[in-house]
């Protein structure tokens, strides 16, 4: 049932990661994936949605791209104590979503991005939004006032653009993997 | 393949029933919880199930049709009773012999590599390992016989709060290696909420609650509002706490979320918020299939 089995040779070539942020290389200490999952009993979320969204997360800020091996699910029971059918549920959650794909005896792999744009620009928008912020917070909101301001701005700005086509998770541009 | 089944199974001991016409079905592949207010049957139904002791009306089968207590039933099951005992004053290395030796099966080379990842020394008695170690060295006792179905008799209730995480990881590693079945019994609700899949509810002998945990949660929600409009929600109410002027009324929902009603919130619920809301109305009852006719229909408050 479980196809998830060690695996020896792990794309892990060191590079810088998102936003400067020093990640050495990307298979974590454990030798496998670039990232760890983590739990919020807290939130009310289904921990399969979790860990989704915390795939989607990564994907977004190039903590994970294209070819790189998600956690394995032995890995990720034995670290949390969490069932195992809850991985699997979010990994098949991720490959009906295109964003992964399992490889028979080797694991899960991301299959595609959710990084629409370059890290720079990235960098360069986190800025701009820096400067309004500063802005809003001198002109008196708080932390809870900008965040309904900026959410139903948002919601005005999409609204107007009409339905926007091709929801997150249709990206097409699938990558083989590299390993 | 269910790997236990009853079908009216009782138990009897004098007078007093503790377990009665209990129909239910354990699916493989699961890790289910068993639980339940204490005296509620839990123990009477896993020793029932490992062959302990005989039922005294109905029947139960394990492992797809096995008798309990036959030599596939042996086989196939292991068992660690409540609070994970161990022989105090044996050492791991003479436990795992003398299991060995008892058992028609069993993985040597697995049980030790499995101590030595623990940092379980093979030569100190048991009785000198901390409660955390004890319990792993049962456990580790029990999964080296390479079970199909492993029963867990509230292993966690003397254990403090990292040796429940790290016996919980060692259960759930183990059915990520083997695909082993678990059924567990416990009081902790909020240590289940992330490793059951599959949920028995026990009360007073009887199955109260039985299914899927995501399909419960899914069919399940809180409902917030006036508690003056309590009677217009047409949805089954399991439990309701009314206020002076706020109502919170865990509904049952009818396969698809329903609408919410106006000056009505509806939040999803936690597996520990079911599973009290059902413990405090033992009337109300949620169970798959023909079995919910045999039994009382969910209260409905505030009509």
């Amino acid at each position: 049932m479980i196809i998830d089995k060690p695996i020896s040779g792990v794309p892990g070539a060191a590079r810088a990661g998102p936003a400067g942020a020093r990640v050495p290389a990307r298979a974590g200490p454990s030798g496998g994936s670039p990232i760890e999952f983590r739990l919020d009993a807290a939130c009310g979320v289904p921990t399969y949605l979790q860990l989704v969204q915390q795939v989607e997360h990564a994907l977004r800020l190039g903590y994970l791209e294209p070819g790189d091996q998600l956690p394995k699910v032995r890995d990720v029971v034995s670290t949390l104590a969490i069932n195992p059918n809850t991985v699997l549920k979010a990994y098949k959650e991720l490959e009906t979503k295109g964003l992964a794909a399992g490889r028979p005896g080797q694991g899960t792999f991301v299959q595609a991005t959710l990084s629409q744009i370059a890290l720079p620009e990235l960098t360069a928008l986190r800025r701009s939004l820096h400067g309004w912020l500063a802005t809003a917070h001198a002109a008196g909101l708080d932390g809870d006032g900008i965040v309904a301001l900026f959410t139903s701005a948002m919601r005005d700005f999409f609204e107007r653009r009409g339905a926007a086509r091709g929801r997150r998770g249709g990206s097409t541009d699938r990558t083989e993997g590299v390993a | 393949m269910n790997v236990i089944e009853t079908n009216g199974l009782g138990k009897r001991y004098g007078q007093t029933w503790a377990l009665n016409e209990c129909t239910l079905a354990v699916p493989a592949g699961h890790m289910t919880a068993l639980v339940g207010p204490n005296g509620a049957g839990k123990t009477t139904l896993m020793h029932l199930a490992v062959g302990l002791t005989e039922p005294s009306a109905g029947t139960a089968a394990v492992l797809g049709g096995e008798r309990p207590g036959s030599l596939a039933g042996l086989d196939g099951i292991a068992f660690v009773a409540q609070d994970a005992p161990v022989y105090k004053n044996m050492s791991a290395a003479d436990m795992l012999h003398m299991t060995r030796n008892l058992n028609r099966h069993f993985d040597q080379r697995y049980a030790e590599a499995r101590l030595a990842e623990l940092g379980i020394p093979l030569g100190r008695k048991a009785g000198r390992l901390s409660g955390g170690q004890q319990a792993q060295l049962a456990l580790t006792l029990a999964l080296a016989r390479r079970p199909q179905l492993l029963v867990l008799d509230e292993p966690l209730a003397s254990l403090d709060p990292l040796a429940r995480h790290d016996f919980m990881a060692g259960v759930m590693a183990a059915i990520a290696d083997d695909g082993v079945s678990v059924v567990l019994s416990s009081h902790a609700l909020a240590d289940l909420e992330r490793v059951a899949d599959y949920l028995i509810l026990l009360s007073r002998g009887k199955v109260q609650v039985a299914g899927e945990v995501d399909d419960l949660l899914a069919s399940h929600r809180l409902l917030t509002g006036p508690a003056a409009e309590a009677g217009t929600i047409t949805e089954p109410v399991v439990h309701a706490r009314l206020g002076g002027a706020q109502a919170h009324l865990l509904v049952r929902t009818s396969g698809t979320a329903g609408s919410v009603p106006p000056n009505w919130e509806a939040h999803p619920v936690t597996l520990e918020e079911l599973v009290l809301a059902y413990l405090r109305e033992p009337g109300a009852a949620a169970l798959p299939g023909p079995v919910l006719e045999r039994h009382s229909r969910p209260t409905e408050v505030a009509r």
